[in-house]
């Protein structure tokens, strides 16, 4: 190899880790630190007569929104409000006794099972318990 | 030594004297498809200028973005004309990018030697939309916010460095307020560098080959007469500017962009939600697909039909390599007519309803 096309190929490959001791720091600094997972299990979603029959509520569950619905005939039932197609917050539509995504027209049921439309999963249930006068929403056991 | 003199000789003026004479514009039935280019030029200076003048007042943070936005359109004199042809001009902009970018495919001017100039026409075309998706969020309001959530799970759903590419987007795994800072930041510093720097590399090069001149034309036994740029295009040209911005106020001052409600993380997404005209088509698309199709998520089919459409889109100057008007060359233009009227008519459904 002659000398210059050595003294080349130096000055290119210092160039290159130069350009790579640049762009570490500057690739590392744009990705965001993670935040550590959001412990929550259980949440106070609502007071006792806050939702009326046949009405929901969006509550905030681990940085996520919730849905508690409470049915025509009292029952109350909590899912994740995150869609499963794109991640929009899905609402409660009372005359169609459905959940659904107002961005893609995405249709659950009120067991959460996805029924039409493009969500390809059913939404996460999450268990209800009436405590005194709150109602409490926790993550099932498996999830 | 005259003060123009004087300009003359340090500014090397002369050379640019030579450049203004020599540049001609040929004449022929489809000259009309010429003008695009410089309106989306023309519409990019608007959004220069008003952006600048919405960066006085507007303060990017979650707490303080819509209310700034709601001061500027009521306090602040001609804040709401201001904004309102940011908005209007940025999607007429896109308009005259998409005129002009189909008719450059359906006039086959990709052809060698302009790939380049295509390619960096593509690049511009995707900075043009990343300016309108990364402006959407700033105001803070339900729309911008649901729009900004269903477009990074877009990316977030491609596969391998989705996920890298949506927590690069969000500045976090949820869209907050970190997410309008970072898009802020895109917005005004990060797109407008690369923009100004593609910008000058495509318009060097149409310079630098001249205007190309459609298969047809080319066939023709005598060669199309020529206008010189200067004055004769470059007048008709800001004819068509002065009319554009006519249209800009008279559609700012009819139709002033609205505010909407403020981004709430915690309300359900607002009924009749749908992103902004030259996205409708891909919204239309990922809408009407089932949840499964052969055992694949139906979205993931459509992002990745996305991709591949825009991939040979991009790559068309490579693949019609074919001379003249052959069946070779039909085909790739009949891919381009398909490719309008999918947009066209997929766009037109998003308007057609279709949502509870």
């Amino acid at each position: 190899m002659k000398r210059r096309t050595f003294l080349d190929w130096m000055i290119g490959a210092a160039g290159a880790v130069l350009a790579a001791f640049v762009a570490y720091p500057i690739g590392r600094y744009l990705v965001p630190p993670r935040a550590p997972e959001a412990a929550t299990r259980r949440v106070t979603a609502a007071k006792k007569d806050e939702i009326k029959p046949n009405s929901f509520k969006i509550f905030p569950f681990g940085g996520e929104p919730g849905i508690l619905i409470r049915t025509a005939d009292g029952e109350y039932r909590a899912f994740t409000a995150v869609c499963t197609h794109l991640g929009c917050t899905v609402q409660f539509l009372a005359a169609e006794r459905a959940i659904w995504c107002a961005c893609h027209n995405g249709r659950y049921d009120l067991d959460g099972r996805n029924v039409s439309g493009p969500p390809p999963r059913p939404l996460e249930r999450f268990d209800v318990h009436v405590i005194g006068d709150d109602v409490v929403v926790q993550k099932g056991q498996g999830a | 030594m005259s003060l123009r003199d004087w300009l003359r000789s340090r500014l090397g003026l002369e050379a640019l004297d030579h450049l203004i004479e020599k540049k001609s514009v040929p004449v022929h039935r489809h000259t009309f498809w010429y003008y695009w280019g410089g309106m989306t030029l023309f519409l990019f200076g608007v959004q220069v200028v008003t952006g600048i003048l919405l960066v006085l007042y507007y303060r990017p943070s979650a707490d303080e973005a819509y209310e700034s936005v709601r001061f500027l359109m009521t306090q602040v004199s001609f804040g709401w004309l201001v904004r309102s042809i940011h908005s209007w001009s940025a999607n007429l902009m896109i308009g005259a990018a998409m005129i002009h970018m189909f008719s450059t495919f359906l006039l086959k001017a990709y052809r060698g030697p302009r790939e380049a100039t295509w390619l960096t026409g593509m690049a511009l075309f995707v900075l043009a939309l990343a300016f309108g998706f990364s402006g959407y969020l700033l105001p803070w309001n339900q729309l911008a916010f649901f729009a900004t959530k269903v477009g990074t799970d877009i990316i977030g759903a491609v596969p391998g460095i989705g996920v890298f590419l949506l927590r690069l987007l969000r500045g976090g795994d949820q869209i907050t307020g970190g997410t309008l800072t970072r898009f802020y930041g895109f917005h005004v510093a990060v797109l407008p560098l690369l923009m100004t720097a593609v910008l000058g590399v495509h318009l060097y090069l149409v310079q630098w080959h001249g205007m190309s001149v459609p298969p047809g034309i080319e066939e023709q036994a005598r060669p199309a007469r020529q206008m010189r740029f200067v004055p004769d295009f470059l007048l008709r040209d800001i004819v068509g500017w002065l009319a554009a911005l006519g249209a800009l106020a008279l559609l700012a001052a009819l139709f002033p962009w609205e505010l909407g409600l403020k981004a709430d993380p915690y309300a359900p997404a607002p009924a009749g939600i749908k992103p902004e005209w030259y996205f409708g088509w891909m919204f239309q698309t990922l809408r009407m697909l089932p949840s499964r199709i052969l055992g694949v998520e139906g979205e993931l089919l459509g992002i990745l039909g996305f991709g591949l459409a825009g991939l040979v889109w991009a790559l068309v100057p490579f693949l019609d390599t074919a001379d003249g008007r052959g069946p070779r060359a039909r085909v790739w233009s009949l891919v381009g007519m398909l490719a309008l009227l999918y947009v066209i008519v997929f766009t037109l459904l998003v308007y057609r309803g279709g949502h509870a």
